[in-house]
């Protein structure tokens, strides 16, 4: 063989690493470009010259419009060669330059008569090039070439048009439409490759057309498909069709399952792995039909190839979040997977067995962890703790050693994140075990005598100040919150200064000397800190008498503020310094959801002009503020609750009309939001007249109609009613819409003079039970429940009858009721048998519920419920069991 | 509009292939999609990913990693490092065999003499390997002996379709073309 070295230009020969592209530079490129244009062209010298362009660009150097102009340029005269060679990099480098629409005019005609030559290299190369560089008008000149070229024999050049018709369709997607039938027949094509991108574009092509799709899939399932690739196409686009049938129906078999099962007897790995995929990303997939999935996902798992064994394990830890069950089989293997080299690998493996794991092996598997913590990055260790936090909370008798575990790595180095998620586990393993109260505290207090992040300190000298005192020896927690004082930032000694405070609002015998704590504070450096310590001995009666301290003060001290924050804020910035005071209790209570109205109404036009302008910043602040400008309204007291809009008319209708129903102690006020969608019409005194016969608790008391509705600009008529004090009344009425219509010449846009009377049929409106319930949420239902006490307790069962699953029993009880879902109990593991679901929110007339629910299913389908409802009143609690039973 | 997402789901796509050095400088790059719109985001990308990928052993073997949403595939040999990347919820062996494809492919053009050196000495090649292998994204090629026989097809004649050529023939070809490019 030749020797490497005897390049004859090779006159720069750098010892330490030689490079044929040493000291390139552009200018000196661009000027040798100019052999392009010599009359006597040298092939191989000008690919040379290309392959350093290529070079050039390929490093991240750019060439100037006019640089790219000019090379382009002389780069075309190379089509005079007939060097395959260099043809080969003349299509290379016109790609790379990606030429504008004037310059693409040049070369047109040498690609097309490529597309046209014998040769099958030229022509498949010749398709891509153009396809890529070219615009829609060119399109249809060459779509006939293109359209043979689909079906031509030779398998580059069918797949050079199919590939280049894929990405066609995204700027020209009507042209390519056009080419369905060849598409089609290269589908059946026997080369390998040419049926994947047939596949590929075919789907594309008809991927609105549902019926369409689930054709091809039936035929391709049962015929023969040649390469892996289209195979994994194939078993992507079941999985799709599976998906979209099986929202509209819900018996047994499910279609195209056989045909996954028995892709995973495929030869080829790519392809075993996509279809057991497949199944274990199947909505409401049993354990039936995941079991051969998981056995060859098992298999890849003892592989001696890094990449499956990570496809495995990958996919293992996903099924492990839903099916926990269904993966323990392959545990064993797992567990050889911790010391595997690679680390994305191991990691994965042990955060799949931290949730599948048994209450027996977590000894074991801490102590392989333990090994293995020191040399991961901070975001592996991050996904760890986090999967030790819910694996405590499953096995809460194993708090000791994974309570340990954790207080070991946080002494250990790591960032920020890292010791956050580990301080964030111990908090909530603290308020949720217990047992593991004392020693959780314990260590948190090591944690702080050298802890570098104030915002960690700040957030465990909170949480200490909150649970330490309820320990059984509050005195031993002082010391460390006071080292605080004195060693610490300005920031988190204010802190220290209220945890102080706190033991000694609640323990006694520590009040003395706490006080003397607090006094020497009083002489901090900073302001802060001053303050606080000065409040507090106020507060606190730091004169000197000691004893049994004001629930007032317990209030001020602990008490939460039963109010978001963010609404607390919002109402903060509307505060205007004035003569009264900022009252709290104003402030909304209800949990901002969805802001519905502002997306209803993007870029709209102003309202109509008797309308007031509403800059909604957030829903309720919204309604809140239109309704008290209302005076018919304004007498109504303090709106309580605003519904979600629901919507009165079928989409797409003439007028659209939905209703915010408004919930006041006497009242409720129908807010409807009409919008006029005939550009022809204006509708003027548009009210809505509501039919209260099934309502009879319900008087009507107010209107106020619309003046005038333009099309396309929202506009807002009210209904309101009179029911009885406090009184959750519910009831039905019938609607209907009644306005003067007035044609409207849309050349000039006004309206004529004579307007006719009409009127339009809504649909139903129900207030329900769900309507007085504010969904307010309590960040630690066992506290609340708790502190709630059994004396309003009401418990019942009741049997809810045959249900499609649990989840949906779950949600249309949570849905009657209106409460809010607590601690993501509202989600229900596919497949479990029972589910416990907590709920809270606040009733008319200002009353905290709290609700237990416990549901059972059984082999047909029979959902039984327990309702546990804890009160402020027992009248309300018997309220939340009349619902469930009228229900 | 949206249907462009599903079908970026549902069709197996290449985010970018890699061919880096021992240093973790560029050899030959291609990207494919919008992820890196930067020179300095791609530089970024690849230096996060050399680094991180430097110290594995992933020369019998390709090796995989994640990178924020993205899997890597890598293989290395000698001096050179190759790697191909994909969304975070690609199949895993679809982007390998992709790799395979890329890394074989060099390795029968270069002869089997697979380093730095020689891959600059034969850019040429290495690109035209790029280019047949992924076009846009889209998986044009995956098997080796294919995509080397297209890129050393120079001095086939141009008569003579691509698919009539044998494996040895390509194989012939590439020779052929080496000892040439080689001497010259």
């Amino acid at each position: 063989m030749a020797q490497p070295l005897a390049k004859k230009d090779d006159d720069r020969d750098d010892e330490a690493e030689y490079s044929p592209f040493t000291g390139i530079e552009k200018g000196a490129v661009l000027q040798e470009a100019r052999v392009f244009n010599d009359p006597q062209l040298d092939p191989r010298r000008c690919s040379q010259v290309i392959t350093k362009l290529l070079y050039l660009l390929n490093q991240g150097e750019t060439f100037t419009k006019v640089e790219a102009t000019e090379v382009f340029f002389a780069v075309t005269k190379l089509f005079q060669s007939k060097d395959i060679g260099l043809r080969r990099m003349v299509y290379l480098i016109i790609k790379e330059l990606s030429p504008s629409a004037d310059e693409v005019i040049i070369v047109t005609s040498s690609l097309m008569k490529d597309m046209n030559s014998k040769s099958d290299m030229y022509r498949a190369n010749a398709i891509r090039v153009l396809c890529r560089i070219t615009d829609g008008t060119l399109l249809t000149q060459i779509e006939r070439y293109l359209k043979q070229a689909i079906v031509d024999k030779n398998p580059v050049v069918a797949s050079a048009a199919l590939v280049s018709g894929i990405h066609l369709l995204q700027t020209n997607p009507e042209i390519v439409k056009r080419w369905s039938n060849e598409v089609q027949e290269a589908v059946q094509s026997r080369a390998a490759l040419v049926q994947f991108h047939a596949l590929a574009l075919l789907h594309q092509i008809r991927q609105n057309d549902r019926l369409a799709v689930s054709k091809l899939v039936t035929s391709l399932t049962r015929g023969t498909v040649r390469s892996p690739l289209a195979q994994c196409l194939l078993i992507r686009y079941t999985s799709q069709v599976i998906r979209e049938s099986g929202q509209n129906t819900q018996t047994g078999e499910r279609p195209f399952y056989d045909f996954l099962e028995s892709c995973l007897r495929h030869k080829a790995e790519m392809v075993i792995f996509e279809a057991a995929r497949a199944i274990t990303e199947l909505s409401g997939v049993t354990s039936r039909e995941l079991t051969p999935a998981i056995t060859v996902l098992q298999l890849f798992l003892s592989s001696s190839k890094p990449v499956l064994r990570f496809a495995a394990v990958r996919t293992l830890n996903k099924v492990a979040m839903t099916h926990p069950m269904a993966v323990t089989n392959c545990n064993i293997d797992m567990e050889s997977l911790i010391s595997d080299q690679n680390r994305s690998i191991a990691t994965l493996a042990i955060t799949t067995l931290l949730k599948t794991g048994n209450e027996s092996s977590v000894d074991r598997l801490m102590k392989q962890i333990t090994n293995f913590m020191s040399d991961i990055a901070d975001e592996f260790k991050i996904v760890v703790v986090e999967a030790i936090r819910s694996l405590c909370l499953k096995f809460p008798l194993k708090y000791r050693t994974l309570m340990n575990f954790l207080s070991n790595i946080l002494r250990e180095e790591g960032g920020f994140e890292y010791k956050k998620a580990i301080v964030d586990s111990i908090v909530i393993l603290i308020r949720d075990i217990p047992d593991a109260k004392e020693s959780g505290l314990f260590h948190l207090c090591e944690f702080i005598e050298d802890c570098e992040f104030t915002y960690l300190s700040s957030q465990i000298l909170h949480f200490l100040g909150n649970e330490g005192p309820k320990t059984s020896d509050p005195s031993k927690y002082i010391r460390y919150i006071y080292n605080r004082v004195i060693l610490e930032n300005a920031t988190v000694r204010a802190n220290a200064v209220s945890t102080l405070a706190k033991f000694g609002a609640v323990v006694d015998s520590l009040k003395p000397r706490i006080f003397v704590l607090l006094r020497r504070c009083l002489f901090d450096s900073d302001d802060e800190v001053r303050d606080r310590a000065t409040l507090y001995l106020n507060t606190l009666g730091g004169d000197g008498s000691v004893g049994e301290t004001d629930k007032d003060v317990k209030d001020f001290l602990f008490g939460s503020l039963d109010v978001p924050l963010a609404n607390l804020e919002t109402s903060l910035k509307n505060y205007e310094p004035s003569e009264e005071p900022f009252d709290i209790d104003a402030v909304p209570k209800e949990v901002k959801s969805q802001p519905l109205a502002e997306k209803k109404a993007p870029g709209k036009k102003p309202t109509g002009l008797d309308a007031p302008p509403i800059v909604p910043t957030s829903t309720i602040d919204a309604y809140e503020k239109l309704l008290s400008s209302i005076p018919e309204f304004s007498g109504f007291g303090q709106l309580f609750k605003s519904s979600a809009p629901v919507e009165l008319t079928e989409p797409e209708t003439e007028y659209s009309v939905n209703v915010v129903k408004h919930i006041y102690d006497e009242n409720v006020v129908f807010q409807f939001n009409c919008t006029n969608t005939i550009p022809e019409q204006l509708l003027e005194n548009v009210t809505v007249l509501m039919d209260a016969t099934e309502a009879e608790e319900f008087s009507e008391v107010a209107s106020k109609p619309l003046r005038s509705l333009p099309y396309d600009s929202p506009g807002q008529t009210f209904v309101a009613f009179e029911k009885p004090v406090g009184s959750p009344a519910v009831g039905k009425f019938s609607n209907m819409l009644k306005f003067i219509v007035k044609e409207v010449d849309t050349s000039t846009g006004e309206a004529e003079e004579d307007g006719v009377e009409d009127e339009y049929q809504l649909e139903d409106l129900e207030v329900v039970h769900a309507d007085y319930m504010l969904k307010v949420g309590v960040s630690n239902f066992r506290n609340a429940w708790e502190s709630m006490g059994p004396d309003n307790e009401r418990v019942d069962e009741y049997g809810l009858g045959v249900r499609e699953s649990l989840a949906e029993a779950v949600n249309a009880v949570i849905n009657i009721l209106g409460l809010q879902p607590c601690e993501g109990t509202e989600v229900v593991p596919s497949n479990s048998r029972s589910h416990s679901c907590l709920l809270s929110g606040v009733y008319i007339g200002n009353v905290k519920v709290l609700v237990r629910l416990s549901f059972g299913i059984d082999g047909p389908k029979q959902v039984a419920m327990k309702l546990a409802v804890r009160s402020e009143d027992q009248a309300v609690s018997d309220a939340i069991h009349e619902i469930i039973a009228s229900g | 509009m949206a249907n462009f997402g599903t079908y970026q789901e549902s069709c197996p796509s290449i985010k970018n292939i890699l061919l880096l050095d021992s240093e973790g400088r560029r050899v030959a790059v291609k990207y494919y999609s919008d992820d890196w719109p930067t020179l300095n985001a791609k530089l970024a990308f690849e230096k996060s990913v050399f680094t991180k990928t430097q110290k594995t052993n992933a020369r019998t073997e390709a090796e995989i990693a994640m990178f924020d949403n993205h899997i890597v595939v890598y293989k290395f040999v000698q001096d050179l490092h190759f790697f191909v990347t994909g969304g975070d919820d690609e199949n895993e062996l679809i982007l390998t065999t992709v790799l395979q494809g890329f890394f074989d492919a060099v390795a029968l053009l270069l002869r089997s003499n697979v380093d730095k050196r020689e891959a600059l000495e034969n850019l040429d090649l290495v690109l035209l390997c790029l280019d047949e292998i992924v076009d846009g994204g889209m998986v044009l090629e995956t098997d080796s002996n294919v995509i080397a026989g297209k890129v050393a097809s120079h001095s086939i004649d141009a008569g003579a379709p691509l698919s009539e050529q044998t494996i040895s023939q390509a194989l012939a070809t590439a020779r052929e073309h080496l000892t040439r490019s080689l001497l010259k």
